[in-house]
């Protein structure tokens, strides 16, 4: 049983049936002016503007990556080397390293990064980041959703508090994409990072909305593709994919509110063995459910899940092996040792009350 | 979405069809799951895909498997060699704020390497080449011993993209180890035709991608020697030793090692297969249109010119018009580089090697792949001495009516 979806979910069939043309007789380099080019074009275009219309933006300000990770970097870096007057970027202390490192990254180049403060839940208030919004913050960047602990923010009141400071807004999306409303103008933010491969797409595939009155620096330069915003031959195959992608999880309906539902009763039940939650209660991604067992190693019970065939993970993947605690929970106040006790289990809308039951069933004989 | 007719593709140096085998087994990785940074099984799984795949792409070129970075593809690979190569250099010593590159290199080298010097302070020496794309030794070697300490990085491609030129990257190590100033050389072009002995020719770092070769477009592999420092373009999670992070995919990276793998494999076959086909368009070109001009190294073989590439001047003919009439009639050809196509300029590798606006606008490029028949050649021929009088025709009307 795979509950592990926020590290990477498994490839959907429709998305690789659609995928497949491009990947075969349909090989041309969209940058070629015949008419295999034109064919390749003609796709990245048509994938273009599905993703703009359920992001309710335009077409020219998506932009395709390799994945989330050159997403939040080109958001980060590119807007903040863009504005060189404004020298100092917010991010919050529970963002991915994509963002982090980034920012980090930008105070070689003078930058002054502030990291915002989380409450226990992960939760970020307006007001916190109105008191550390400075005359020269080029950029905020906060993640819609966490995906360690999936609390999910409210983005667009936090959005609002930088426009008024005439601040840029950058939104890693990446774990809610699927789940959550994408809809630019509900949220506004001026940038949103999401990955294909948490959402059905193999991985090598992202996207980047960004606001076409931004002014930013490329990171990849070259034959100038993309408008020049991402040089580097488009994947045509990956972009086509990631747009169907999008488009079935906006099918979803009512199956966020049932896993929300599955949800609640399977933390209520893991919390009845001893666990304690991570992240907020309400503000949380339908399919994330994640825990600290006191008194445990993190790893010890993802060994013993694995052994009776659950696959979960302690937290982001991208940390996996390190023996540090998750920068995530010590920054919600947990201390290092509760933080390694973490689990976390991320699902999809396949999730049922059977495996449900399977897994409170094995972790009782864990825990017990 | 419109059906391709039956056609004659001579574009492989834009992109090339996949092998069966590399689609095959992407096929049967996008069907399983898995972050390769993941501990449990599934992970594990990914991983050991990506590991294998990084053994047999590091085989191939002659390097040792730790020191194959995959990214995103050629554009990417080698923005992070020459930008990461100057930041790190420059962190070290402040005074190194040359970058020497060759006035022939992609776009995907000559962007990032102005972009360094609007930004970055860059001071960007242009290594002239000859009248073959050839670079000129004797002007690198001045350039260098000018101020051998104010080095940061230097680049040459391995073979050029558009004329097919082999490049001297051995002599131009030799002239860079004295000083112990790194060498990179995007080979996104040789890969396909020339074994690259990665730690033979005593590079520093060389630039591979995936989808020249038959493999996937969207990844490709810096391969970058480990005790050399660069800064990663990309920051995060800390995959690829730190110089890349982000997510790799296992079936993107077994489409490139499979597609490499089956390149080299095939190379003694297919390059002079491909190499007599181009030699029989060469010649059915100077048979059929007695006045085009074939540009670039005469030679061929190992150290001139690669097998797969003619590069051809129509004098008083539009290149465009030549690729339009020609794409109508189901031949697909280029005017130079694909990621400059539709720019309405003369290519700068042209102008470059001393060719004068209009014959620089009046060239195409052809370029086999390891699809290419006799019969595309000679589809080709057929058409072009008619599809040449229409471009002229157009030609002449135009000057007269501008």
């Amino acid at each position: 049983m795979y509950l592990d979806h926020a590290a990477t979910a498994p490839p959907r069939r429709e998305v690789l049936e659609a995928m497949w043309p491009w990947l075969t007789q349909h090989f041309g380099n969209p940058a070629s002016h015949h008419e295999y080019g034109e064919v390749a074009k003609i796709a990245l275009d048509d994938a273009r503007a599905k993703i703009a219309a359920l992001l309710g933006v335009h077409g020219a300000e998506i932009i395709f990556t390799s994945g989330g990770t050159e997403a939040d970097n080109l958001a980060v870096k590119g807007i903040a080397l863009a504005d060189q007057e404004r020298k100092h970027l917010i991010v919050s202390a529970i963002e991915h390293p994509a963002v982090l490192e980034a920012a980090h990254w930008l105070e070689r180049f003078g930058y002054e990064v502030t990291e915002l403060e989380v409450g226990q839940t992960g939760l970020i208030s307006p007001e916190s980041l109105a008191q550390a919004l400075q005359p020269d913050t080029c950029l905020v960047s906060i993640q819609y959703a966490n995906n360690e602990v999936g609390t999910i923010q409210p983005i667009a009141e936090l959005a609002q508090v930088a426009r008024q400071n005439s601040t840029w807004f950058h939104t890693d999306a990446v774990q809610a994409a699927g789940w959550l409303d994408l809809n630019v103008s509900n949220l506004g933010v001026d940038a949103l990072a999401i990955s294909g491969h948490k959402l059905g797409t193999p991985k090598g595939i992202g996207l980047l909305y960004l606001n076409r009155r931004l002014e930013f620096e490329p990171l990849i330069h070259g034959g100038g593709q993309q408008d020049g915003a991402r040089s580097g031959t488009e994947n045509v195959a990956g972009a086509v994919g990631l747009a169907t992608a999008l488009g079935l999880r906006a099918e979803l309906g009512d199956q966020a509110a049932r896993l929300s539902g599955l949800r609640d009763e399977f933390i209520c039940q893991v919390e009845a063995l001893g666990a304690e939650l991570t992240g907020d209660r309400t503000a949380r991604l339908p399919n994330n459910a994640s825990f600290v067992f006191p008194g445990r190693s993190g790893e010890s019970v993802l060994v013993d899940l694995a052994a009776r065939g659950i696959v979960c993970s302690s937290g982001s993947a991208c940390a996996a092996g390190s023996d540090e605690p998750s920068h995530v929970l010590t920054a919600m106040g947990f201390d290092r040792t509760l933080a390694q006790s973490a689990v976390r289990f991320t699902f999809d809308e396949t999730f049922t009350e059977e495996a449900l039951a399977e897994v409170v069933a094995a972790l009782t004989l864990i825990c017990g | 979405m419109t059906e391709i007719a039956p056609s004659v593709y001579l574009d492989h140096a834009a992109t090339t069809s996949m092998w069966p085998e590399a689609v095959e087994v992407m096929q049967q990785e996008f069907l399983r799951t898995g972050n390769p940074s993941s501990l449990h099984e599934a992970g594990r799984r990914a991983r050991r895909v990506v590991e294998e795949s990084r053994e047999l792409i590091a085989e191939r070129l002659g390097a040792r498997p730790s020191e194959v970075v995959f990214c995103s593809g050629g554009t990417e690979a080698n923005n992070l060699a020459i930008k990461g190569l100057y930041w790190a250099r420059r962190s070290a010593n402040p005074l190194r704020n040359r970058v020497l590159f060759s006035s022939i290199e992609h776009h995907a080298l000559l962007d990032p390497v102005t972009w360094l010097a609007a930004h970055e302070q860059a001071r960007i020496d242009v290594t002239p080449v000859d009248q073959q794309g050839r670079i000129r030794l004797d002007a690198l070697s001045e350039a260098i011993d000018s101020n051998p300490a104010d080095v940061a990085a230097i680049t040459t491609m391995w073979a050029n993209n558009e004329m097919g030129t082999i490049q001297p990257v051995r002599e131009v190590v030799e002239l860079a180890r004295a000083h112990q100033i790194p060498v990179h050389s995007d080979a996104v072009q040789a890969a396909g035709y020339l074994e690259l002995d990665f730690a033979g020719t005593g590079l520093d770092a060389m630039t591979v991608t995936a989808h020249k070769l038959g493999g996937p477009v969207g990844v490709g592999a810096l391969v970058i020697r480990r005790e050399l420092d660069a800064t990663p373009l990309l920051h995060g999670g800390g995959q690829e030793r730190d110089l890349r992070s982000g997510t790799v995919g296992a079936a993107l990276v077994a489409g490139f090692a499979t597609a490499l793998d089956l390149t080299v494999q095939h190379q003694s076959e297919s390059g002079p297969r491909i190499e007599a086909l181009r030699d029989r368009l060469v010649r059915g070109i100077e048979r059929v249109v007695p006045e085009a001009i074939i540009n670039g190294d005469p030679e061929t073989g190992p150290g001139h010119r690669l097998p797969n590439i003619a590069h051809v001047t129509f004098p008083g003919c539009e290149g465009d018009a030549l690729l339009m009439l020609l794409d109508a009639q189901g031949v697909q050809v280029s005017t130079g580089s694909a990621c400059q196509a539709g720019v309405p300029q003369p290519s700068h590798v042209l102008l470059a090697m001393g060719f004068g606006d209009a014959a620089a606008r009046g060239s195409l490029r052809f370029s086999l792949g390891h699809t290419s028949t006799a019969a595309d050649v000679d589809r080709l021929l057929e058409l072009l001495p008619a599809v040449c009088e229409r471009a002229r025709a157009a030609g002449l009307v135009r000057s007269r009516t501008s």
